[in-house]
């Protein structure tokens, strides 16, 4: 780099190469740390392809997922059903990619509403202490006393079923997770030299939680939340599944789970293969969490 | 010195008392610090480590958190009583009047932050009506000023990406780029290389003198506070043993810490002597204090210094000393302690 004075600095075109040249090296980075870890990429792949498969689902699906055939009910997987058909005679799996659509959105509205929430609320915890801390976090300790699950269950159902409000309920029974994680790193972070530096510099309350602070914190808080992504996306099957989530004839994947219960034994593919539509994403979240949390980390970009 | 005696000082701290209210008891952190620094003035505030110099200095800025408490004293800068203003007026003072470069750059620049732009936050903190860009504009000049080449290049790093003497060059641009009237630097170079240590100090100096700030240069060095400061107020225990003009102390020391201090430093002019070390211990600040702190460890003590505290004696020219062998010498100087002021809560 040549010798950049201050006024070749500040020109726009400069400013702008500058910036770009810093964002290539970035990506190079985040490639060769996402190349390292071979279970991130399976991760990796696995959720770029169901993102791929909600966007083209008309394109994929080679039914119409709600035009029931009465006459082809539970037909066994075979070239015209790859999936076979329910007891609607629907096929599974027009279904079953039309239902990435609604899974991609629980994930990500839930990830969307209680991650923030647990900020807002772990950030004013951990920072200001005190009474407001003990207030907050008895009520998230309230929360935390029983299982998400059950909790889901609880305002699904005082809510009134329906995917709107299990999204809201799995949103309710998630944030204080979060909120507890952010407040132990802003526990962390508050006592350390830079934010006495910054304190020392004039900078008030508001100021040293929104710019310091916080971003201290969002590289735990994605990870976790991408930990998180299987497991609400699980809640959010099982609301399906009791009924409480997405309403029929949705073609979510608890839901389908729930319809095939009754064929088990017989038709095991109208169960069976939306639950491995589950799995697999599940599947996919938990693994790519770890590598999140290596390629947002600064440190490891040092070497 | 720049006539610095004659006008009514920049900084004036009196009977500065801060105490920790501990599990194991109340910590006598700080007793009875009184000092005045002048307009222009740089002043050295030396001790060992523990007797209380940088809690000097953020009782100044009242950065002290709990369970540490200021208990009792008046800390007058211009003409503000410090320890009375709001949190809101102390901020503006903070980063903009009165700045303190700490000890560990490194750790006092925020990791997840380009360089370029915390330097500018300073600005932003106390004009809310600056702009990014011109803020930014005003951060690159300053960064020019501490010597940072290709600043320009250099503002959009982050921390982890510099070396301790150019993350103390930054610190410095943070804490200079609004002209302070005041700086307190708490051991600038310790964390540093040697062979920096001289380029930090001389780069502190000649941005004070540009903008003609005062300094309460904190340190354990006496080479450096003797290098670069005016007047040197040496600390034992939460207390002022001594101060006066540089020269002067470090030439004549009155005060049996000090001398004994000034002892402990590698002769150059008699290499293979042994090294002198002061016998004791630094006392347990839990206990009250009563009489001079430093006379277990005194070779001059008397009965009357394990009972009663030392007032401030005048030996010389703006030269003070709290000992009572120096009772003899003239009126006291402080009025805040009397003759019979050592069991004072």
């Amino acid at each position: 780099m040549s010798d950049t004075t201050r006024e070749d600095a500040l020109k726009p075109e400069v400013v702008r190469q500058m910036r770009s040249e810093a964002r290539k090296r970035y990506f190079q980075d985040s490639y060769t740390l996402w190349k390292r870890n071979p279970i991130t990429m399976v991760g990796t792949i696995v959720i770029a392809l169901l993102i791929l498969i909600a966007f083209i689902a008309p394109l994929l699906a080679t039914h119409d997922p709600f035009n029931q055939v009465l006459a082809d009910r539970l037909h066994a997987p075979s070239a015209a059903h790859w999936f076979g058909t329910d007891n609607l005679g629907r096929d599974i799996y027009s279904r079953v990619v039309h239902g990435s659509r609604l899974t991609l959105m629980i994930a990500i509205l839930v990830a969307v509403i209680s991650g923030p929430i647990g900020l807002v609320v772990g950030v004013l915890s951990g920072y200001l202490g005190g009474w407001v801390d003990e207030v907050l976090m008895r009520i998230s300790d309230v929360f935390l006393a029983f299982p998400k699950l059950i909790l889901a269950v609880a305002f699904a159902a005082a809510l009134g079923a329906g995917l709107e409000n299990a999204i809201i309920a799995i949103s309710i029974a998630n944030w204080p997770g979060y909120a507890r994680m952010v407040r132990a790193e802003t526990l962390a972070v508050r006592n350390s030299d830079y934010i006495q530096a910054i304190r020392v510099l004039g900078a008030g309350r508001l100021r040293i939680m929104i710019g310091h602070i916080t971003p201290m914190c969002m590289s735990t808080l994605i990870v976790r939340v991408s930990f998180d992504m299987g497991a609400i996306i699980l809640i959010a099957a099982g609301l399906g599944f009791l009924g409480l989530g997405a309403q029929p004839p949705s073609p979510e994947w608890g839901l389908m789970v729930s319809d095939g219960r009754d064929y088990l034994v017989d038709q095991w593919w109208v169960s069976t293969l939306p639950g491995i539509a589950i799995l697999i994403v599940v599947l996919g979240f938990n693994l790519i969490g770890d590598g999140i949390r290596d390629i947002l980390d600064p440190h490891q970009r040092q070497s | 010195m720049n006539g610095s005696m004659n006008q009514r000082p920049l900084l004036e701290v009196d009977d500065l008392a801060v105490r920790f209210y501990t599990l194991r008891g109340t910590v006598h952190a700080l007793e009875d610090v009184s000092f005045k620094l002048g307009q222009g003035e740089s002043v050295g505030l030396v001790g060992e480590t523990g007797c209380g110099k940088s809690l000097t200095a953020r009782a100044i800025l009242r950065i002290i958190s709990p369970p540490g408490k200021i208990i009792r004293g008046h800390i007058r800068f211009e003409d503000k009583q410090l320890l009375e203003l709001s949190e809101k007026e102390i901020r503006d003072i903070r980063g903009n009047q009165i700045s303190m470069i700490m000890q560990e750059p490194k750790m006092s620049l925020n990791p997840s932050m380009r360089v370029g732009k915390q330097v500018a936050e300073t600005l932003m903190i106390h004009d809310r009506s600056l702009g990014k860009r011109a803020a930014m504009a005003q951060a690159l000049d300053m960064l020019n000023a501490v010597s940072i080449p290709d600043p320009g290049h250099m503002s959009k790093r982050f921390p982890h990406e510099l070396s301790g003497g150019m993350a103390q060059r930054i610190m410095i641009a943070m804490m200079l780029v609004t002209r302070p009237k005041l700086l307190i630097a708490d051991e600038p170079t310790s964390a540093l290389d040697v062979t920096i240590q001289a380029q930090i100090i001389d780069l502190i100096n000649g941005l004070i003198e540009d903008i003609g700030s005062s300094v309460l240069m904190i340190s354990h060095d006496l080479g450096v506070v003797a290098e670069t400061c005016d007047r040197v107020i040496v600390m034992y225990a939460g207390s002022v043993a001594e101060s006066g003009l540089v020269e002067e102390v470090m030439e004549n020391p009155q005060h049996p810490y000090t001398q004994g201090l000034l002892r402990t430093l590698p002769d150059a002019i008699d290499p293979g002597q042994p090294l002198y070390s002061i016998k004791g211990t630094v006392p347990n600040l839990l206990e009250e204090p009563l009489g001079c702190r430093f006379a277990p460890r005194c070779p001059q003590a008397m009965d009357r210094c394990f009972r009663q505290k030392p007032p401030v004696f005048d030996v010389g020219p703006g030269h003070q000393v709290a000992c009572f062998l120096h009772e003899t010498s003239s009126p006291q100087a402080s009025a805040s302690s009397g003759p019979s002021a050592g069991l004072e809560v």
